[in-house]
Formats: C-alpha cells, structure tokens, sequence
C-alpha cells in the first residue's frame, strides 16, 4: 500500500503539470479545454522525435545518465518540446479561439472547438507515428531501488516528482512575485474588473496557454518516461485532468495540484482493487461524487 | 464495378447514414433544442447497441456456452430490443442529468465523457457481461427469413427509413408543441423562463433523457445492420465526434438539417476514402487518419465560419405564428 501510494504520487505529480495548466485556461479563457490532454501527448512525441531523431542526426550522446534511463538528449529535449508545445497552444489560440471569442461565440462553442483540435492532434500524432506503442529509449533495463516499507521505486519516478515540485515552486514565484503573474490572478479572478484596470488581456491569454501548453508538454513527456508513449495517452488523461480541477476549484492553481495528487493517489490505489484499465472510470466517480457534494470544489472557486 | 456492385454499395452506405441520421436527431433535441453538450454519444450508442443484442440473442448453449458468455439473453423480437435500448439509454441519462444538469453547462460535458469512457472500459473488461473484448455476434435481423439474404439490405434500408420517419415526425411536434418552445427559451435564456415560472431543471432532464433514448434506438439499429458487436466500435470517434460534425454541418436546431449532415458528412467520410485509395501503399494504413484530421478541420471551419451549418434554424415553430 505503502508503494501504490508513492506511485500515486508519482503519476499525481504528472496529472498536476497538466491540471494547473487546464485549471488557468479554464479561470481565465472561461472554456473546458478538452484539448489539453492532447497538448500532453503532442508534448512527448515531439521529445520522442528530438531525442530518437533530430539530437541523433546531430550526433548528441544517448548514454544514459545512470541510475536514470535517459540522458543528454532528453535533458535538451524537453525545453525544447516544452517552448514547442506553448507556441503551439499559442497558435492555436491565434487561428482558432480568438476568432471565435471576436464573435462572441458562447463558451460551449469554444469547448467543442477544443474537442475538435483534441481530435486533430491525435490525428496528427497517428499519421506521423502510428497507433503503437513507444518508448523513449526501448529495451533499457530500469532496475529499482528498494526503500524502507517494501517500497521499490525507480530512479526515474524520483527524478519525476523532484522535477515537477521545482517546476511548480518557479510557477509559485512567478505567479506571487511577477507583474505579469500577477496581472494573471487578477484576470483569473475577475476578468472584468481586471481589464478595467487597464491589465493587458490579450498578452494574460498568450501567457496562459503558453504556460498551460508548456506545463503539459513536460507533464506528456515524463509519462512517457515513467510508462510509454502512446497516441491515446492524453485522451487518457483527460478524465483525471477534470477531476483534479474540479476538486480544487476552478481557477485555482494550487487545488489543481491537490486536486492532481488526490487523484493520482486514489487511482493508483484502486489497482489493488480493480482493474488498471478502471483508473479513468476511478477518476470519473470522484468527479462525479463532487460534483453531488461540492461542485465549487474544496478550496472554493467558482461553479 | 458492376452496376449491382454500385448499387449494393450506395445501399450500404444510406444504411449508416440513416443510423447516424438517428443519432442527429437524438443530439438535435439536447443541443440543437435546449443547449446541452452531451460528448458522451458514444455512451449511448454503446449501451443502446449492447442492450438490444442481449434482448435479442439467445442465451448460448453447449459448446457456445463455453466461448460466449452474457448476463442474459432472452430471445426476443427485434421491436422489443429497440424498445428496451431506448428504455435503458433513457434510464443512464436520467442518472447522468441528476448531478450535473444544475451545474455550469461544460460540467455535463465532462460527465458524459467520463460515463462514455466508463461504459466502454465496463464492456471491455467484464466478460461476464457481453463477452468482453470479443463481444457478441449472430445478432438476429428483423423478417430475415422473409428474403434472401443477398438482398436483405434493401430491407433493412427500408427499416431504417420508416424509423427515421418516424422519429422525424415523433420530434417534430415535439417541438413545436408549447414543451419544445421551453426548451428554446431555456437554451435561449434560462434566467427569464425560469422567472416565467418554469422548471428549468426537469425540462432540462426531459430533454437530455428523450435525446438519449433515440441514440438508444440508433444504437440497437447499428447492432442489428452489422449483427456483431464489441467495444472497440464504440470510440469518441466514431461514436461521438463524427455524429456531433454531422449535426454542426447540418445546422443544429432545425431536424432536416440534422438528417442532411448526418448524409453529407457520412458521403465525404465514405467518398474521400477512394482518395486515399489511391495513395502509396506505405501511407494507406494511415489513411483513415488523414481522413477524420480532414473531418476535424471541417468541424472547426464551420464553427468559426459557418456557426448555423448549412441549413440553419428554423426560427418559426409554430403554425399560429404569423411569418
């Protein structure tokens, strides 16, 4: 029990770069993007491309950094696929929701425009990859290390949880200590008042999705790292997403991390009970359970 | 190809997108009507489908009974299978509707994914129940023995045509009965019917229960065409996302619309597949993906360019009204 739970952590702390990001687009564009879960799978294969592709055209070393299963190319690769993956949620913002918010199309409009570009990038990912599948590095023996409590864990998943806790502390001092972080709390929390004080919307909403696009984008790739890669993976993805920002309150950045770890402790566990392949229904029931309870989630927010 | 082979083929074809024409119906009346954004279709199709292959089927025996395993299978009359998908579809949004139809309007959204993807991992993994993964075959046709089966499609586009009518003609007095003009002014502004004394909740739920038990029925009438089914037809895909283009295409909140995407955008999925039949080998296994990332593209130019679809609402819905 000891060792799900770590594991939950793990994936938890994965769900979490995607739900703070979903959590912001949310708070501040006013739609559910459904897909946000696909910027994450876009994320990993464009690292898979780099690492398996460009960084060894280029001749970069594939040694791994042991105990770790990846190496230099990964190190470069997920910077790169990160700043990738937000310019593209930038685009897409550019030539398919700002169109739309100019016509003051309604919120539920916009969400079926995301579920329409989630379909594209799994269409796109399938043409260029395949339906199989991949991994970053196949064959790789990634042996375990063995904690106290019988719990065996590996390198990886500790490199995964350090990574994301650091990545969510810059986010916490850019959000508390930044012009523009702060600019972005305020619009997430009135928008309307916000523009009124002369806060520049247009520049909030870029920033937005390229932190939200970049969050997920690692989010992707350390799955891929920790699991595989595979063209459904962020579809996957997408119940827990929801459930984590619900739970924390939409708009709320740090209920989406509670929300991320609440989830992936709670999936993780159930697979002592169920089926692995329930985990998205595990994660469905919650949401389903507050949404009855507490719709405006733990920490408030707004329903 | 011969002309019997084209034929054939056309039938065919009118025979699915007589079933999808089913489902636009269905998601017509919750988004076309009163604004509810149900993405779990695949959900319904699913247990609709599922539902009336156990009512129909037989339970197996002998050696089948090794091989095939289902919760029940009572044997009966094709009518009576779409009579019980309907029922259940209906009973599955009731339950759905409860938490969230008081709630924001994305949250129904989320729900029906979530309950969408729960089906699908249920009849995957429970063989117990339909068989699992391998799902279930040798569902039985309406008056099979009545031609030969060669020609039995033709029958069966006839079927579904007479069903499509009639659902055709079910929603459209529905609609414009005073119920129907409640729904509109729900999906128009909730906040003034509800001041005009209406109960916002239980239309919405009538609404969201009616359109699911026709997918319901499009779900039995799918299983009885192809007479096998299991799980892995039942993806967002096919199963949700072509059905809500065909209704954007179409022009949600007018029913001939409806039926005229689910037409048109079956004709270009089923057309562009001779294209991509003239790819390169290397590329074909792919091919249905560059078809459907195509179906996406215009999904979202309608939406930015062409929000009404082709036809557009029918604003005037009563025949008091003058035009």
């Amino acid at each position: 029990m000891a060792e799900l739970f770590i594991y939950g952590v793990v994936l938890g702390s994965i769900i979490a770069l995607g739900s703070i990001g979903l959590t912001l687009v949310f708070g501040i564009l006013r739609f559910a993007n459904f897909a946000h879960g696909d910027l994450m799978t876009a994320g990993a294969y464009v690292a898979l491309f780099l690492v398996t592709g460009l960084f060894s055209w280029l001749g970069i070393s594939d040694n791994p950094f042991i105990p770790l299963s990846f190496g230099l190319r990964m190190l470069f690769a997920i910077p790169i696929s990160m700043i990738t993956i937000a310019l593209i949620a930038i685009l897409l913002d550019r030539i398919l929701y700002q169109p739309l918010r100019k016509k003051k199309s309604g919120t539920v409009i916009l969400a079926m425009a995301a579920l329409g570009a989630s379909f594209i990038i799994q269409m796109a990912v399938l043409i260029l990859w395949g339906a199989d599948s991949l991994f970053y590095k196949p064959g790789v023996l990634r042996p375990a290390l063995e904690l106290p409590l019988e719990i065996k864990i590996r390198p990886d998943q500790i490199f995964i949880i350090l990574i994301v806790s650091l990545s969510i502390a810059i986010l916490h001092l850019f959000l508390k200590h930044t012009r523009m972080g702060k600019a972005m709390r305020a619009t997430a929390d009135n928008p309307e008042l916000a523009r009124v004080t002369g806060i520049d919307t247009g520049r909030i909403i870029k920033w937005t999705w390229g932190i939200g696009g970049g969050m997920a984008a690692m989010g992707g790739i350390l799955y891929g790292i920790d699991v595989q890669l595979h063209p459904g993976m962020g579809w996957g993805f997408l119940l827990p997403l929801f459930a984590a920002t619900i739970l924390g309150g939409i708009g709320n950045m740090y209920g989406a991390l509670i929300g991320a770890l609440v989830m992936g402790v709670v999936q993780q566990i159930s697979t002592a009970y169920l089926l692995p392949t329930y985990k998205p229904a595990v994660a469905f029931i919650i949401m389903i359970l507050i949404l009855l309870v507490r719709p405006q989630g733990i920490f408030g927010g707004r329903s | 190809m011969e002309i019997g082979g084209i034929v054939a083929y056309l039938v065919s074809l009118a025979i699915l997108a007589g079933i999808y024409a089913v489902f636009t119906l269905g998601l017509n009346i919750q988004w076309g009507y009163t604004g509810l954004f149900n993405i779990g279709i695949a959900g319904f199709f699913c247990i609709g489908a599922y539902t009336s292959a156990l009512i129909t089927t037989p339970m197996p025996t002998g050696i089948y009974a090794h091989y095939v395993h289902q919760i029940f299978g009572w044997n009966l009359p094709f009518l009576l299978g779409i009579l019980g998908a309907a029922v259940v579809c209906g009973l599955i949004a009731f339950l759905i509707g409860i938490p969230t139809l008081r709630l924001r309007e994305d949250y129904l959204a989320i729900a029906t994914i979530g309950i969408a993807e729960t089906i699908r991992l249920i009849f995957n993994n429970e063989r117990w129940l339909a068989n699992g993964p391998r799902g279930l075959m040798g569902l039985p046709q309406p008056l099979q023995e009545m031609i030969d089966p060669r020609h039995y499609n033709y029958l069966y586009l006839i079927i579904i045509l007479l069903i499509l009518v009639i659902i055709y003609l079910a929603i459209e007095r529905a609609i414009r009965s005073p119920w129907g003009r409640v729904l509109r002014a729900i999906r128009e502004d909730e906040i003034s019917t509800a001041m005009s004394g209406k109960d916002i909740f239980s239309f919405k739920i009538q609404s969201l229960i009616f359109g699911s038990m026709i997918m319901g029925i499009g779900g039995a009438l799918y299983a009885h065409y192809t007479k096998a089914i299991s799980p892995d037809v039942f993806t967002p895909l096919y199963g949700t996302f072509i059905i809500w283009v065909m209704l954007m295409v179409g022009g949600s909140g007018n029913n001939k619309g409806a039926i005229l995407g689910a037409f048109v955008v079956w004709g270009i999925w089923t057309g562009t597949k001779f294209m991509t039949d003239l790819l390169p080998y290397t590329l074909k296994a792919r091919a249905p993906y560059i078809r459907f990332l195509l179906i996406g593209i215009l999904l979202e130019i309608i939406l930015v360019y062409r929000p009404q679809g082709l036809l557009g609402e029918e604003k005037k819905v009563s025949k008091m009204m003058e035009e």
